[in-house]
Parts: structure tokens; sequence; C-alpha cells
């Protein structure tokens, strides 16, 4: 059963007469006996409906009725109802790679449109059109500073998401990298342990802000003593704090990346995401990925192409900046719609509803016995706790309550087993977040 | 057409929040704090909706056009997938919940959808294990490399440096196998589009870490000897990689696991219809055989002795992280749908009808495009426009002319081996009257090439945009509204 081969019986009939041959099986004599499938035991098709239901069923097996308090790098933010409905658009999700510039043309400005719309953001000259996602996108920075520095040692800040560590440490072990970690420090970055690492090798400084535990800073200092030992400076962000925080562009960042997840798509259970990658305009010719570039027309008209392909591997191949091929033009697509419908000031609103429902939670979870809250370091809208018992069992007794009460940090860090992660999103309302202080004093008690 | 930042006027809004709820107003310390507003658009949502609406209709698309664009398999990409797929029950799902203690009870659906695909995965391929991680083809290659790597790793191989690839393969094979730390050697094809047996020999050695292949080629054929070139890698204890981009030519026909290969990816864009989403996002899912089955990146799904769908970290020699979660779930969710409804007998009527398309139009067209191979040919055909080139009508010209016709073009200048070539895969979903309608079109720019060359030059007529300056892009660099790095030397 395949409803979506449309050829009739005689139709079938007259195209392999006009081949000449038989019957189909003929077409695959090239497959010899040898070659044939030892077993292919799969289910029965079945009908769209029966499908609707079995995968319907299963979605409901999901319990997304629990009040997010989860963030670690991935937030609950309200979606504005244009991006899907544009989105949802065939004419761009069922479309290619804009290769034919001439019938792609809706695709190539909204990339490019993208690509401005992050250099906005960021502060920064340049964006590429998308990477996979924020993970690989920090990967694929380090391997471009290497390239760029022609040096071999990069230095890892510890207050980067252990996530995106593992990826770069899983892409790079076997390689002839030298990967140097500073230890965690639960803060603001120790600038001591970074400057004891910087030498004349260094390629480059990964840093993150605001970095995993939530904490935000300003990194200018950092930046600078990397670029006096000709080193580069990268940093992770997150796009929504960039509604009030300083740019990375400020303080001096050489590449820019981070996951944009944030910009209007949906949690999904990982993907598919946004990588992000911003840059100074000088290293432009040592970017990953495709990038989008204006030009005009024969008949003088403005139009967009994909632009730099010397750099991919199609034209490359093993010279290539990158093996990419594939970029993530649709996710790239809602954030740029995204980003259009919540506007200018729409994003700074947003930014100031996160931040201040994240200060109100800090207040009302400070005030609950043998709870907390690190009020030193500054942070934007998310914050650790410390509990007087294993985060992972409280956890899971808010998870009864209706709540996911957050991240505990012993899955990644042994010894901090009682700390939380706690991100608060504009969505996030007043009574929701009350509730949610009243049930973790309850499990506390 | 103007761009989304041309429309903004300032002080207009597009979305509204709302007042805050809570009593708290907090200030970023200046220090800390970005000095002027990002310029973002400032319209309204009706701007952007016709904004949006407006660029859509500049595009070709399946749902609009025919697009018979070889190795890129743009079938009909059907409709209850992506409602599935938008199901709250799978967007509002929070990656990290599943990695919380107790938390695969909240992930079970999406869990239990991981692990069935993996399981048809295994059974369509002929494998043993699959990860659903890999975010596109190309990371398919890379974690695939790495597995090889690992596997080297542990055999104390330590004199493996080359990975061996048809010159035929796609540019993304020697780019994977070089950015995973590998050299890589180039096999020419012989005369039938097969592999050069006879150089493959020459080229292989104890420094040979294995072989990448894509089954059927890119070239559009079958490669009758893999039985033998399996033998020869395998002699040399490296690794057999198959490039799953074709393997829609070949499911229900033929298994890579059984025929030699010990490890692969799967474009789920390609075989299982996932939507192109204008170049991403993909899904690259790689499977290995028993060898290599301990060295996938983790998490893994598990099933349980009490029926329970669990993330197991528990693999020491595992390579580690390649991606953040799980895979690209929003499109596994559609290929598990797609497979769930075509079941066994669908899935080979698939391989079937593309192989049936693709022979036909091959057999029309042969009598006016110079084809590569005189034999029956897989889900794709590769012509030369060489007689045409002679008139002055080069490959790009045709798909120019075709874009006027309302088709999308077929793949050009791809393989790069052969010269003015134009790949063709029409997909199973494409009717005998839509094929017809293109061969008419393909014989009539043969026809034109030959009485009116010249008039190439101006195709396409019909678009928003005629042919772009390319170089003009690449040398007066802009690619930003806010400003042009003409300096990026």
């Amino acid at each position: 059963m395949n409803p979506y081969i449309t050829n009739t019986p005689q139709e079938i009939e007259q195209m392999l007469r006009q081949i000449g041959v038989k019957n189909i099986d003929a077409l695959f004599a090239d497959i010899s006996l040898a070659h044939r499938p030892k077993s292919f035991k799969l289910p029965q098709g079945l009908s769209e409906y029966e499908v609707v239901r079995h995968v319907t069923a299963l979605s409901l097996k999901n319990n997304v009725h629990v009040v997010p308090f989860i963030g670690g790098g991935y937030y609950d933010h309200y979606i504005p109802s244009a991006v899907q409905a544009l989105t949802s658009r065939g004419e761009f999700y069922t479309a290619y790679t804009p290769y034919q510039p001439e019938c792609a043309q809706g695709t190539l400005q909204a990339l490019f449109e993208y690509q401005s719309s992050m250099c906005a953001l960021t502060g920064m000259e340049v964006s590429n059109a998308s990477l996979y996602d924020g993970g690989t996108a920090l990967y694929e920075a380090m391997m471009m500073a290497i390239r760029i520095t022609g040096r071999n040692k990069v230095i890892m800040d510890g207050e980067v998401s252990p996530i995106y560590r593992k990826i770069l440490k899983t892409y790079t072990h076997h390689l002839s990298y030298q990967f140097e970690e500073t230890p965690v420090v639960h803060g603001q970055s120790s600038r001591e342990e970074i400057e004891r690492l910087l030498d004349k090798d260094t390629a480059a400084i990964i840093l993150q802000n605001p970095n995993f535990f939530g904490a935000i800073d300003d990194l200018t200092d950092i930046m600078e003593k990397a670029h006096k030992v000709g080193a580069l400076a990268i940093v992770s962000v997150y796009p929504i704090s960039l509604g009030l925080l300083k740019t990375p562009a400020e303080m001096g960042a050489d590449i820019v990346t981070g996951e944009g997840q944030s910009l209007g798509l949906p949690l999904n259970f990982g993907g598919p995401y946004l990588g992000f990658m911003c840059a100074r305009k000088k290293y432009i010719r040592k970017m990953p990925g495709r990038i989008v570039g204006e030009t005009v027309d024969s008949r003088g008209q403005r139009c967009f192409v994909n632009t730099l392909q010397a750099r991919e591997q199609h034209i490359r191949r093993q010279k290539a900046t990158s093996n990419i091929c594939t970029n993530v033009s649709l996710c790239a697509l809602q954030a740029a719609i995204f980003m259009a419908v919540v506007g200018k000031t729409g994003l700074k609103e947003m930014a100031q509803l996160n931040l201040d429902k994240a200060e109100y939670t800090k207040q009302l979870l400070s005030k609950i016995k043998g709870v907390e809250v690190k009020r030193s370091v500054p942070t934007f809208n998310e914050f650790t706790v410390h509990l007087p018992k294993d985060a992972s069992e409280v956890v899971a007794a808010m998870m009864k309550k209706g709540f996911a009460a957050g991240f505990p940090l012993g899955r990644y860090y042994p010894g901090m087993e009682r700390y939380l992660l706690v991100a608060v999103t504009e969505k996030r309302t007043k009574e929701e977040i009350e509730r949610y202080a009243k049930a973790l004093q309850e499990v506390l008690d | 057409m103007e761009l989304i930042f041309e429309k903004s006027i300032v002080g207009r809004k597009g979305f509204c929040f709302g007042p805050s709820d809570v009593p708290t107003h907090a200030r970023i310390a200046s220090k800390y704090a970005r000095k002027v507003d990002a310029p973002l658009p400032e319209v309204s949502e009706l701007d952007v909706v016709r904004h949006y609406t407006r660029l859509s209709q500049k595009n070709f698309s399946i749902d609009t056009h025919f697009y018979p664009l070889g190795s890129c398999t743009m079938k009909y990409n059907p409709k209850f997938t992506e409602g599935l797929a938008r199901l709250p029950g799978f967007t509002d799902l929070h990656p990290l919940l599943a990695q919380l203690s107790g938390g695969e009870q909240w992930t079970q659906g999406a869990l239990q959808i991981l692990y069935e695909l993996e399981q048809w995965m295994c059974e369509m391929t002929g494998f043993s294990a699959f990860t659903m991680q890999p975010l596109a083809g190309a990371h398919g290659e890379l974690t695939g490399i790495m597995l090889m790597a690992a596997y080297h790793k542990s055999k104390g191989n330590s004199k493996k440096k080359y990975v061996i690839i048809p010159d035929s393969a796609h540019g993304t094979n020697p780019a994977s196998a070089a950015v995973a730390g590998y050299e890589t050697i180039s096999i020419p094809s012989n005369k039938d589009g097969g592999m050069d047996l006879r150089a493959l020999k020459a080229a292989v050695n104890e420094q040979t870490a294995g072989l990448m292949m894509t089954v059927p080629s890119t070239l559009g054929v079958f490669e009758g000897n893999i039985s033998e070139i399996a033998k020869i890698i395998h002699a040399v204890d490296g690794i057999m990689y198959y490039d799953g981009a074709n393997l829609n030519a070949v499911l229900g026909r033929c298994r890579p696991g059984d025929v030699g290969f010990d490890v692969m990816h799967i474009n789920t864009h390609k075989t299982f219809t996932t939507p192109h989403g204008g170049g991403g996002p993909g899904a690259g899912p790689v499977g290995v055989n028993e060898k290599l089955a301990k060295f996938l990146p983790i998490s893994r799904v598990v099933k349980r002795s009490d029926g329970v769908y669990v993330l197991d970290y528990s693999y020491a020699e595992s390579i580690g992280y390649i991606a953040s979660f799980y895979g690209n779930f929003g499109l596994l969710v559609r290929a598990y749908a797609y497979l769930l409804m075509l079941g066994k007998e669908g899935l080979i009527d698939t391989t079937n009808h593309a192989v049936l398309n693709a022979n036909y139009i091959k057999a029309k067209l042969e009598p006016y495009y110079k084809i590569c191979f005189d034999r029956i040919c897989m889900h794709e055909s590769v012509f030369s426009a060489s007689k045409q080139a002679e008139r002055g009508v080069h490959a790009i010209d045709i798909a120019k002319f075709l874009i006027d016709q309302q088709i999308h073009p077929p793949t050009v200048y791809f393989p790069i081996s052969v010269p003015e070539a134009v790949m063709i895969e029409p997909t199973e979903t494409e009717s005998k009257q839509t094929m017809d309608h293109f061969i008419a079109k393909m014989i009539e720019a043969d026809k034109l090439s030959q009485t009116s060359p010249a008039a190439f030059k101006e195709f396409p007529k019909t678009m928003p945009v005629a042919r772009p300056d390319e170089v003009k892009a690449a040398r007066d660099i802009k690619t930003s509204f806010f400003g042009a790095p003409t300096d990026a030397a």
C-alpha cells in the first residue's frame, strides 16, 4: 500500500514497454541473487487514520503538562502564531537548497534577512545562514579559530555548557589538538585560570554568556587578554538575553555562536534546533556553512545568491572549511520571522519579562528555609539554588506536584548534587511561580 | 522586493507581550547591559505575514513544481506527517526531561518512537544498531568516520591513514573524512560506471582505514562487484562505509549490511521523505554492524525488561556526544509515521516505482541527450549535455530554460566526473503526465539548441529575477542589511 504512487497499471505497462523490459523486476537485474536481502520483516502498512491514531496516542504518553522551570540552554518561550503559520507554507518547507537562485529568491532573501537580524542581535558584522545546533556550531567555531590562527591549543572555560564541552571533546579527542579546560567555579569566569593557560600557542578561548549556571558577565577583559597573545575569542550566547545584555561585539568577540532554539523554535525533544554563527568580517572566508550574499541580476535588479561557495564541500571536497552540506534553512527562516514579529522593542520587552520573573522567583525561593540563592552573581533568566537535600530527589517529588522544577546539576557535576538550575521565562505567570515556590517548600518540609 | 528592514517604521510593533504580572522590576547593571537596542525590524504582524507570504511565492517547491533534482530525492512530503510532528506532545517536550531521575516515565512516547525507528532501520538495512543522533547526512558521515577511527584505535591499527573514495562521490565524503583526520584517495570509475577494481587494488594497503561508497553510485549504477570490493577492504582490516544518499533505489532489494558494509547513514529527507526545508534541517541516522556497535554515540535508547524505554549512557567505548540530544526528533517523527503507513510492501513499491520512473525518462530522452552509461539505471540517470554544448548551449543554460517552463532543473555539473552532467531523479511520486511534460520540454530545449542557441543566454525570462551576477556577489561581499564587508580578503 502506497498512496503516493500515482501511475495506473495501464501507464505502468506503457512505461515498461517504452523502456523495453517485461516487468519491474527486470529493472533490478544488476542486483544479483547473492545481493538480495536476507530478511525484510517490517510491519504491514496502515491507513492514514490508523497512523494518526497511533502516533497521537504516543504523543500523549509524553507529559508536557508539567509547568517547566527547566532550561539548561533550551527554553520554553512563547512562539507568536505567525511564525508557524508562515513556516508551514509548502513553498518554504518543501523547497530544496537554493542552488538555482532564480527560482529560490524566497528562501535566499529570507536567509539574508536572517543573517541581518543575527548581526543586529549580536552586533557582529557577518553571519552565516545557520548550522545544525548550538553545540555543533561551537565545534565549528573552534575549528575555524584553529584554521585562522594556525595554532593547536584551545582553552574552554569551565562555565560553558557541559553538553557543548562533551561534544567538542568527541570531535577532537582523536585529533592532535590540545584541549584545556579551566576548573568549574560556578559563577563568573575565573580570570586567573584563563590567564594561566593563555599563551602564544592558544588558538582560541571559548566562553559562554550567560554561562551554563546562568551568570552574566562582561567578558571584555578576557577577550583583550586573548587578543594580546594572538588568540581569538569565541563566545556562545543566548539570543533572547541580547535584548538586554551587552553584545559580544561590544566585548570584542571574534566568533559568536549559540543555540537559536529560543528564537521561535519549539523544544521538540532536542531538535531540529538552530546553530548560529556570526563573526568579524575579516574571517568570512574561513566560515563554515552556507552564506547568502546580495548581488544584482543581468537586468540590474537586486537579488540574492549563495556566495563564497569556494569554501564549501561541493566545490572544495576534502579542502573545504567544513564537511557541512545542509544548514537548517527552515529553522533560520523561523528565527527570521520570529525576530521580525517580535521586533526591536518586543525583544527588549521579552528579555525584561524574563529577567523580572526570574528575579521574582529568586526572591520567593530565597525565603524558603534551607534554600540558598547565590545573590552575589548577576543572572538573566536562569540561576542556581542550593537545596538542603539531593536535587534529583527534589525534582522527582516536584514532578508529582506538576512541575519540572529545574535541572539537577549533579547529573553533570559530581559534588553538586544539591544544586538545582532553575529557568524562568516570560511564559511563567506570577501564579505559577508562587505555586512553584509553595510546592518546593512542601517538598522540603 | 524590499527587505523586511526596509519596511520598518520607527515605533511600529508586531507583537504585544503585555504588562508584567510580577511585582519585581529588575535592572541589568550598566557594565553588563547593551548600549543600544538591537536594530531588528519595526513592523506589524500583517507586514510580516504579507512579506513572507510574498517571499514564499518566489520559490519553486515540491508542493508547486516538478523537481527532478538528481541525488536529492525531491519526492512528495505527505501532509499527515507534518500534522503529527506538530502535536504538542512532541513539540513541547523538553529534551532534558528525559535525563531527570524518573524522567523516562514522562517521555515514553518519544523514546518508543526512537527505539522502534532504530529496530526498523536495522531490519531495512541489515545492521545491528542505529543511532538517531546525527543531524544531517554529512553529520552522519562524520559520525561514521569517527566510528571507523574508534575501531582502528581499539584494534591498535596505528598505521591507518587513508580513506578511499570514488571520484563520483558527493563532496561531503572527502570533506567528512578530512574533518575526522584522514587523508583521502580518489578512485576513478570504469566505463560502465562501476568502480575500477584495478585502481582500487593498487590503492589499498595497510594504511587504508576504509572505503566510502554510495550504492547505487551517483552515476545511477548499482555496483555489481560489491562483495569483491568488501573483501579487498576487509583483507586489510578496513571499514566499509555505505553512503545512504541513494538508499531509496534499493530499499527492499538489497541491504547494505548483507553485502559487506560495516557502517552507513540514512538521509531521512531523501529515503523517508522528511521535508528538505529549503536546505535543512535534515537527519542522518547511522547504522553499524556488531563490529562497531559498542562505539556508537551516547545516549542510546534501550527497552528495559519491564517494557520501559530508557536512555542508556553506560557504553565505556562510545565515541561520546556528537550532538546535544537525541537527533532531529521532529523529523524522526515524520519518518516514523511515513514508515508506519507504508509498511513492508509500500516501501518495496516505493523503490520499484522510483526506478521505473527514472528508466522511463532515460528511455525517452536517450535519442536527444548523450547518456553516460548504456544500461538500465537505478533511481536516477545521468546524461551529458555535451552534444548541446557543442552548439553553445550548456547544462546550465538548459537548466535556466526549464525554470521558464515552470520546472525545477535537474542537478547539473554533478557528478563532477561527467562533463556537462545533467542528473535526473523523478522519484516514485511523480505521474507519467508530469514526466511526459518534462520530457517534452527537454526535447524542446534540444531542438532550440539547434535552431537558436543564442536564445538560451536570456533564460530565465519569467522569474522575479534574471541570472544573478555571482562574481559580484563574491567580490563586493554583502551578507547583511547593515553593512558591506567589501574588504573581506
